[in-house]
């Protein structure tokens, strides 16, 4: 293989073309082939998973609806002079009557679960309104002044609280949903306020959801590590065995298991029954462990082993032996050569595994919706309560995205502290 | 010289039913570099292991200068030990692994840093102290495990085919740099490999294994000059074996029967009485070409000629062995080729007659 070497620095081929565009034309072909071969994953995860979050992410700033309803109302609206006047001018009350009267009928409907998100009570003084501006309409009635029209339909136009809710609707873009994910509202002065105390459940659920999290993943811990290592020292042969029975519950229906458990934990089933049986509680004493949140965590906590398992057992199995030995054979005795020697190795382990669980299960639903009962519940619960019971998406898609958030500000510190690069999955 | 290491009487099983060493008994000099040579399977890596502490004799004990160590933990025996695949802790770097027994022996920080230094230096690994292992090339991770089994200054160290993963030329310059460590630091090392050219480089003596029995025990001269039995013929060193019936003794030489035909004359080694089958063994360069001897001369055909630079192999078919080799230093005077009929003989104090 010869190469000729030109005068201006530039490597040619043998056959007189530049060598970077001969590697470069080489190359083409290899990469167009990967990138065909990738494509329909490539597809798949923009159509059902890339698309689905920043549709997410777009629909908890979202508020464009509303201002699609209400454009004129909205546009006089910001004319008002709050200092000035006690209630709107005449001009805003004159929008949102014809705004009412001859809008989508089916739109104003929508728009109104938002308008109540802001303040209850919208809904029923929007519906009755209407209702009279229709007869009116067709009545042709001749008015004066909409303001009076309107106060005299319901008093409630008079009523200014109404008015300042409107404010925070105004914007297509709006935080609100974040603040209310987290306790928080809007006051009459567009000020972020906590909630009437009777309101305050989402704070609660974020702080039980980590609280949750946190020791599900360090029982896991606890518990998958000495079985990861029974599971890498065994003889092959027993190995399998216990193999099959850490992978047997994570092939059995998560929704048998979790049923499983209730049959297991509930004040008569197995356990307390053994027990009262063995004299160790009184018939009365039985133990509530179901429907709370020690029955959500002993449920989550075997539901996510087999996760934390794997990942250590992948990277016991290939720490060698030997290693101990020359720990052993250097002067340490078994607890400081495990120590220094055999833990520092199994962190990758640790960590994915501690990562796997605890991102599991801070979005974990089925199991605590089944035996959480009413304290046991996490965030995903209020998630699918907003989702299927009020339909207030804004929210859903927010908490959604704050849970999107602690993933992110988690992998971020754990690349930090121990390194993405160390990971290791299997 | 009084025995540093004494096996007495060491048997081994895994299972209780097979014995991978039996009936062992071994005194090793302070000073000495013995090593402990077999085929896998053999047994000598289960004496090692039981002179470290990882396995324990099912029967007979082990003393460590007259005092017996069956009883006393791998960590408390203070014995140095380079493992096969290194054993080097890969989450600490070269210095943290060679600190390791230091700190565990509660050394203080700054005499630490010093011994890890000096040993570093010793193997010529100096600035490569703030690496980690996977950074290091084969041969340099070899001379960092070599270093971490001498820096706590043990008196004896064990090695289990430390060489077995590295290229062969870095392989022999290993075996002379393990070799000088050993001289200069004058400690006490037991060797474990399969590698008979490795042996004969390093040791004082080797002990040849096999079925988990000492074959022989004796320095590389005489092992490959004088094997005892044909175990230990055929394992170290090239070899040409016939085989036939002893006809007659005759002082420390017997006339051999050889089963193709004719009859040489042979030194007896583990050989008793006429009549008796035997294993006649001659080294490869102890056989003359073309010379007129007196006895033990046979007519061969060259089947085979391998031009090897300083010798040729030849191999001859030769009392109706086909794999009978010669070999012939390099002069320029080769004068036959394949095909042709040559002469050949042997001395009677080169052929050996052994167990068969």
């Amino acid at each position: 293989m010869e190469a000729n070497i030109s005068t201006a620095e530039q490597i040619l081929t043998t056959d007189g073309i530049p060598l970077k565009d001969s590697l470069k034309k080489t190359e083409r072909r290899n990469k167009i082939k990967a990138f065909l071969l990738v494509f329909p994953l490539l597809l798949f995860i923009i159509v059902t998973f890339i698309v689905p979050i920043f549709d997410m992410l777009g629909r908890s700033i979202d508020d464009s609806q509303i201002n699609t309803v209400y454009p004129k109302t909205f546009e006089e609206y910001k004319k008002w002079d709050k200092d000035a006047e006690e209630l709107p001018p005449e001009e805003v009350y004159k929008a949102i009557y014809y705004e009412l009267g001859e809008g989508d009928k089916i739109q104003i409907g929508r728009a109104l679960t938002r308008m109540n998100y802001s303040k209850s009570g919208w809904k029923s003084l929007i519906k009755k309104t209407q209702r009279q501006i229709k007869k009116d309409l067709k009545a042709e009635v001749v008015i004066a002044s909409y303001k009076e029209r309107l106060i005299e339909i319901n008093e409630k136009w008079a009523d200014r609280t109404y008015w300042y809710a409107m404010t925070q609707m105004l914007n297509e873009r709006t935080p609100i949903y974040y603040w209310n994910a987290l306790d928080r509202t809007y006051d009459a002065e567009m000020n972020v306020v906590m909630q009437s105390e009777e309101r305050r459940i989402y704070i609660k659920t974020w702080i039980k959801t980590f609280k949750v999290s946190v020791y599900v993943t360090f029982f896991c811990l606890l518990l998958g590590f000495p079985v990861a290592h029974l599971l890498a020292n065994l003889p092959l042969r027993y190995s399998n065995l216990l193999m099959i029975f850490v992978l047997l519950p994570f092939w059995t229906s998560l929704l048998v298991r979790t049923t499983a458990w209730i049959v297991m934990l509930q004040q008569n089933g197995v356990i307390n029954g053994v027990l009262v049986w063995l004299g160790v509680l009184s018939d009365d004493g039985r133990i509530q462990m179901v429907y709370n949140e020690t029955g959500t965590l002993i449920a989550m906590t075997q539901i996510l082993l087999p996760f934390m398992i794997l990942p250590l057992y992948s990277v016991m199995k290939v720490i060698p032996p030997s290693h101990l030995r020359a720990a052993a054979n250097l002067g340490a005795k078994p607890f400081t050569a495990f120590v220094r020697v055999y833990l520092p190795q199994t962190v990758p382990g640790m960590s994915a595994g501690g990562l796997l669980v605890f991102v599991l299960a801070i979005g974990y639903f089925i199991t605590p919706e089944l035996v959480g009962g009413k304290d046991g519940q996490l965030i995903g619960h209020w998630i699918a309560y907003h989702l299927k019971t009020t339909l207030n998406w804004g929210l859903c898609a927010a908490m959604g995205a704050i849970l999107l958030g602690i993933m992110l500000i988690l992998y971020w510190l754990y690349n930090k502290i121990v390194g993405i690069e160390n990971i290791k999955l299997g | 010289m009084e025995d540093f290491v004494k096996f007495e009487r060491i048997d081994k099983s895994y299972d209780g039913e097979v014995l991978v060493v039996k009936d062992l008994n071994v005194d090793i000099a302070e000073g000495e570099f013995l090593t402990l040579l077999g085929p896998s399977g053999s047994g000598k890596t289960t004496t090692l292991m039981m002179l470290a502490g990882f396995e324990t004799p099912t029967n007979g004990e082990i003393y460590l200068k007259g005092t017996p160590i069956s009883k006393i933990a791998p960590y408390e025996r203070g014995i140095g030990m380079v493992f096969q695949n290194y054993a080097l802790f890969p989450h600490m770097t070269v210095q943290e692994n060679l600190a390791f027994p230091l700190e565990v022996r509660k050394m203080s920080k700054a005499d630490a840093k010093e011994k890890v230094d000096a040993a570093l230096d010793m193997v010529e690994l100096g600035e490569f102290g703030t690496r980690f292992p996977a950074q290091l090339s084969g041969g340099q991770q070899q001379r960092v495990a070599l270093a971490r089994a001498l820096v706590f200054e043990p008196q004896l160290v064990l090695m289990d085919e430390p060489l077995g993963a590295l290229d062969k030329n870095l392989r022999e310059q290993m075996q002379y740099e393990i070799k000088h460590i050993h001289e200069r630091i004058g400690i006490t090392v037991v060797y474990v490999t399969h590698d008979q050219s490795e042996a004969l480089t390093m040791s004082n003596r080797i002990a040849v294994f096999n079925d988990g029995v000492i074959q022989q025990l004796s320095t590389p001269d005489v092992l490959y000059e004088k094997p005892d039995n044909s175990f230990v013929a055929q394992f170290i060193g090239e070899n040409n074996k016939l085989t036939g019936t002893v006809k007659s003794v005759n002082g420390q030489y017997c006339e051999v029967d050889l089963d193709s035909g004719g009859s040489t004359k042979a030194l007896m080694v583990n050989v008793s009485s006429a009549g008796q089958k035997t294993q006649l063994s001659v080294r490869p360069e102890r056989i003359s070409v073309g010379t007129n001897a007196s006895e033990n001369k046979f007519t061969g055909k060259v089947e085979e000629l391998i031009y090897l630079g300083d010798h040729i192999r030849v191999r001859l078919n030769v009392c109706g062995s086909n794999e009978f080799i010669v070999k012939i230093s390099n002069e320029g005077n080769i004068s036959f080729k394949e095909g042709d009929n040559v002469d050949v003989s042997w001395a009677p104090d080169d052929i050996r007659a052994l167990d068969i």
